[in-house]
């Protein structure tokens, strides 16, 4: 594949948190290519450095934490690529960039909106910040992103303050607030996790439908598999701040090769599928990350770890960009 | 930014204010406040018209005479009618109280913003300063203070501004730690807004209702504040009516038992004006807040 046909590769990232003398390594070499115009998944468990990943891309860390090496080359179709972690978090590049070039989207929408200004103005507020716009064209605009989004009689309830909203309504303000200056690349951390599951799947449905009719790249932050096996293109499992296995959404659910991608599918339930299955969960729970085991990080809770697993596993290609971080990805006991 | 929909259509716009308008006419103890203070600021700015005389004139062939209806207040020791001096003395006093707490809002919300949104070494400065001038004892520091720059209006409001901005200060500050973790700041962020725009147009309207409530408080306090000092005669010049000036005749024994229309009308005055101003302190904090229904 060509280099351009990626819109984001991260090589080697490293994210740490300082906090007093003790340092977190939060994201401990992450490296992924995401394609244009294709969504992303990014799971994993709780902890294990999905957000920070998706914080350091946009350079919106907290202030103990810092990426400490590696690189985030982003290319938007018409301007020059650049390394976003060359920049400082305050660098006027990353100004505009963040809502213009790349849009977030946050876990909780109840919360991601100002109590004391209308909807309409905060959405208006992102158009102003990158474009010289009238206020009526910027009204318009917003007026027909909500009414995209399917939001009834958008002319009015864009005088509506955020607490005559709902939760699955705020959400889809802040989709819109995202997408309003059409960014090249959306992430959305856990979009939907604060919602009940009926409104998660409009949620997921609209942002399918705008991708279709807009175009941009979609990285989905979850810990929920059945949200990216129904979204994504590609999947990125994460443990413990690395990527264990990366691949098309068929290679993962159909070959999951690392034991941690295959303990995490066995741990959730599929609807239809074996209803007297008992779930397996994973053994054991995650380790401190300021205290990470030798080698391979998924040691301890692994069935299949031996001697071998002390030193730090390959990340290798198991055929078709099919990328596994295990000893015995190759045709090993993992493939029993 | 909330001027751009606010132009567009005003009919919507004073439709949240009517709510906040029947939401404070709900709270009784707001209604009363607001009558009792707007109805005293009313009478003190339309003295001339409620009564002829002239606060400063001296008459001595009608010195202190008892209430009636020439005088309704009755005269004091120089023949001031003190009917017209209360009036007038309102003004003065509301005057000093309101812009020394106005002042004091402002040097409070602009530091514990800035604090607040930024902290580290300016803020530990900000906060040591603050302790300082609360160690202090209040009427101490405004005694010091106040003959460090000499009696007057202007000094007096000055020294109001710096002994009361510590309160609205701790309180912005505080709601700033809380209200930049919440995640409309990282929305905000996100969004590629830069940081003096998130903190003064995002973060400070978040905390305007408590400052609301904290500017009446003051305001009442510096009118107490004033009547004391001027009372002792540190305050305003004696030249100057204001409520506390007007007390200042009461020092004396036989004037609280001879002539108790000297000093229950003003007195009556800065009782009812600090109540009033309380009370409708406490209703706006109830309707100021947008996420209570």
């Amino acid at each position: 594949m060509n280099k351009q046909d990626y819109i984001l590769s991260i090589n080697d990232l490293k994210t740490q948190f300082k906090i007093g003398k003790r340092v977190v390594k939060a994201v401990d070499g992450v490296t992924l290519n995401v394609r244009r115009g294709k969504t992303m998944g990014l799971v994993g468990e709780s902890g294990c450095g999905k957000s920070v990943t998706a914080h350091s891309i946009m350079q919106l860390l907290p202030k103990a934490g810092s990426i400490k090496e590696g690189e985030i080359i982003f290319r938007p179709q018409n301007s020059e690529e650049f390394d976003i972690a060359k920049y400082r978090k305050t660098d006027k590049k990353l100004r505009n960039m963040r809502g213009r070039q790349i849009s977030m989207i946050f876990q909780d929408p109840m919360s991601s909106l100002n109590p004391v200004y209308r909807i309409g103005d905060q959405i208006i507020e992102s158009i102003i910040q990158h474009e010289r716009i009238s206020k009526k064209a910027a009204i318009k605009r917003t007026v027909d992103m909500l009414e995209m989004l399917s939001i009834p009689q958008a002319d009015k309830r864009i005088m509506d303050y955020p607490h005559q909203f709902s939760g699955g309504m705020k959400q889809r303000v802040m989709i819109a607030m995202g997408l309003i200056t059409n960014p090249e690349l959306l992430i959305a951390d856990e979009p939907t996790t604060a919602l009940d599951v009926t409104i998660q799947a409009q949620i997921l449905e609209l942002m399918q439908q705008m991708q279709e009719q807009l175009g941009f790249t979609i990285i989905i932050i979850t810990h929920n598999m059945g949200i990216v096996a129904d979204m994504a293109d590609d999947i990125a499992v994460m443990y413990m701040g690395k990527i264990m296995e990366f691949g098309a959404k068929e290679d993962i659910f159909l070959r999951p090769t690392h034991p941690y991608t295959r303990a995490l599918l066995k741990s959730v339930p599929v609807l239809g599928n074996g209803g007297n299955d008992r779930l397996e969960p994973i053994r054991g729970t995650t380790p401190d990350p300021s205290d990470m085991p030798e080698g391979c990080s998924f040691m301890p809770r692994c069935d299949l770890a031996t001697e071998k697993c002390k030193n730090a596993p390959p990340y290798e290609d198991v055929g078709n960009g099919h990328m596994v971080r295990c000893w015995y990805a190759k045709g090993g006991a993992a493939n029993e | 930014m909330a001027t751009v929909l606010a132009s567009k259509q005003k009919v919507k716009k004073s439709s949240l204010a009517k709510r906040n308008l029947q939401k404070l006419l709900n709270n009784k103890l707001a209604v009363f406040g607001l009558i009792v203070v707007t109805a005293m600021i009313l009478a003190c700015i339309a003295a001339p018209l409620l009564t002829p005389y002239d606060p400063m004139k001296i008459s001595l062939s009608e010195r202190d005479l008892e209430p009636s209806s020439n005088h309704l207040f009755g005269t004091d020791k120089l023949g001031r009618d003190v009917f017209a001096r209360t009036l007038y003395g309102g003004r003065m006093s509301i005057l000093i109280g309101l812009s020394g707490a106005i002042g004091g809002m402002l040097l409070g919300v602009i530091f514990g913003s800035l604090c607040g949104f930024f902290g580290g070494t300016l803020d530990a400065i900000f906060v040591k300063i603050a302790e300082l001038v609360s160690v202090v004892p209040q009427l101490l520091l405004v005694l010091v203070l106040s003959t460090f720059l000499g009696a007057g209006v202007q000094n007096l409001i000055y020294v109001f501004m710096f002994t009361g901005w510590v309160a609205t200060f701790r309180l912005v500050r505080g709601r700033f730690f809380s209200l930049r973790e919440e995640s409309f700041v990282e929305a905000c962020r996100a969004f590629g807004i830069g940081n003096l725009s998130i903190a003064f147009k995002h973060i400070l309207p978040n905390c305007l209702g408590p400052v609301a409530v904290q500017l009446t408080l003051n305001t009442a306090g510096f009118i107490l504040q004033e009547a004391a000092l001027s009372f002792i005669g540190l305050g305003v010049p004696s030249g100057v009516p204001t409520w506390g000036n007007i007390m200042n005749a009461a020092k004396e024994i036989i004037v609280i038992t001879q002539s108790p229309w000297l000093w229950i009308p003003p007195g009556i005055a800065i009782a009812l004006f600090v109540l009033g101003v309380n009370s409708l302190g406490d209703g706006m904090r109830d309707v100021l807040d947008p996420s209570q229904l």
